[in-house]
């Protein structure tokens, strides 16, 4: 029988080795899996790249394993937030280094290595800063950029419920980068609120089919609080 | 009043201003900041349909307080409602909505625009600064028309409608329209044509505090 069930975050995690690259789901605080994080943290794992949307918020989740050093480079798109705190000191002493990319480069970077495309030329960010050094092409009169896919070993994703094949349905705007991280990697650890039995989730509301996930772990449902808010005009 | 004649456009009243040009069954994103003040002034009996970056289209106003999600946040990762009808999607395919060109109008606020479109608005370019750029450089090149909005100088005075940025670019002539304080102008093959200015702006004097050549309103 096929079970891709863990019994614990700890046991979802063994295997991450020194200088993987993980990929780490999430919008501010939707969609972080914050459990996850804590186990990785707990694991040891080191020398790590992280990819993200942005650098983590306040003091927990991806900002505490910041601060524990265990990441050499994090690729992301928005790391500067109000409580980005533990981003900036270490961006600004050098000991974490960044790759910026345009947030739609890298939805589609992660979702490009998860469907097997060697690369893809893209208008955003065409002359600008971001592009420089890049291979550009004109198609059709217009100018693109070539960018490549983003792999990883593990990716780390938050899910509201799955099943023991590891099919997925996500929560409102939760749901934001897990789906393409689950196919971009690896290994596949998907946190859930809740484990049901096979066919219980509608098929035709499945988000995440089980092929792309590999470990699932239930963890105790706890409100998303606010995270990288920034006020309105 | 400036004593000049005329009178600078509050923040609400060049939302309302944009407000007016989003037709009916318009897909839209609104920036963050100024430009999400749009949908204040968008009429209740106008279906208008807002797009946010992070997932979601049929975005409603902000909960009451006590209701909030943070399931359920904006690009700004405020809390926010959906209309029913409303869908979440993952991020290739908000981005695909964005650069697949299937967005109408895109709201953007700016630092800078030059005369031909180019659009600043994502890094001052300060030596210190930590870079940020999210989806900017996304919505700039991706929706139909992109809609600038922000105020028509600096707080010491000089034009943010420049002949070209000085500001790292976000996108290089995207620029469809301009709202500011002052005036509505259109970015065309010609150059910048004014469409409409505050009442009591002589064109003479917009084109002074621009600091480039304008064409008339029509």
């Amino acid at each position: 029988m096929i079970d891709k069930t863990f019994p614990s975050v700890d046991a979802a995690l063994e295997g991450v080795h020194d200088g993987s690259t993980v990929m780490i789901g999430g919008f501010g605080g939707a969609g972080q899996p914050n459990e996850l994080i804590d186990a990785l943290i707990a694991q040891g794992a080191k020398d790590l790249v992280v990819v993200n949307n942005n650098a983590g918020n306040g003091e927990t989740g991806l900002a505490a394993l910041l601060k524990a050093g265990r990441v050499r480079k994090i690729i992301c798109s928005f790391p500067r937030q109000v409580d980005s705190q533990v981003f900036d000191g270490l961006y600004r002493s050098g000991r974490l280094e960044l790759e910026l990319v345009p947030q739609g480069n890298l939805a589609e970077r992660i979702r490009a290595a998860g469907a097997g495309i060697g690369g893809f030329f893209t208008p955003t960010g065409y002359g600008t800063a971001l592009a420089e050094g890049k291979e550009t092409r004109e198609i059709g009169g217009r100018m693109y950029v070539l960018e490549s896919p983003i792999h990883a070993d593990v990716a780390l994703i938050k899910a509201e419920r799955g099943d023991r094949w590891g099919n997925l349905v996500y929560r409102k705007t939760a749901r934001n980068f897990g789906p393409v991280m689950a196919m971009a990697a690896k290994l596949t650890i998907a946190s859930v609120h809740e484990i049901v039995p096979l066919g219980e989730l509608d098929p035709e509301h499945i988000v995440t089919p089980g092929i792309f996930v590999h470990r699932v772990v239930r963890v105790a449902r706890s409100a998303t609080g606010p995270a990288g808010f920034r006020a309105a005009a | 009043m400036t004593g000049a004649g005329y009178e600078r456009l509050s923040r609400d009243r060049m939302a309302a201003r944009v407000a007016r040009d989003i037709p009916e069954g318009a897909y839209v994103n609104l920036g963050i900041g100024l430009p999400t003040m749009v949908a204040n002034h968008l009429p209740k009996d106008r279906e208008v349909f807002l797009h946010s970056e992070n997932g979601l289209l049929g975005m409603g106003p902000a909960p009451k307080a006590g209701d909030e999600d943070y399931d359920l946040i904006n690009a700004g990762k405020q809390p926010v409602t959906l209309l029913p009808g409303g869908a979440f999607f993952h991020h290739a395919d908000s981005f695909a909505m964005m650069r697949g060109g299937h967005l109408d109008i895109c709201v953007l606020g700016a630092f800078q625009v030059s005369a031909t479109g180019d659009l600043a608005n994502w890094h001052t370019g300060a030596a210190d600064a930590i870079p940020a750029v999210g989806g900017a450089m996304d919505l700039a090149i991706g929706a139909k028309r992109t809609f600038v909005m922000m105020e028509h100088t600096t707080k010491t005075g000089e034009s943010k409608i420049v002949e070209r940025c000085t500001y790292p670019l976000t996108g290089i002539g995207c620029v469809s329209r301009i709202y500011t304080d002052l005036a509505v102008i259109d970015v065309t093959p010609h150059g910048l044509r004014v469409v409409e200015t505050v009442e009591g702006l002589e064109h003479a004097e917009l084109e002074r505090i621009t600091g480039l050549p304008l064409l008339p309103a029509a």
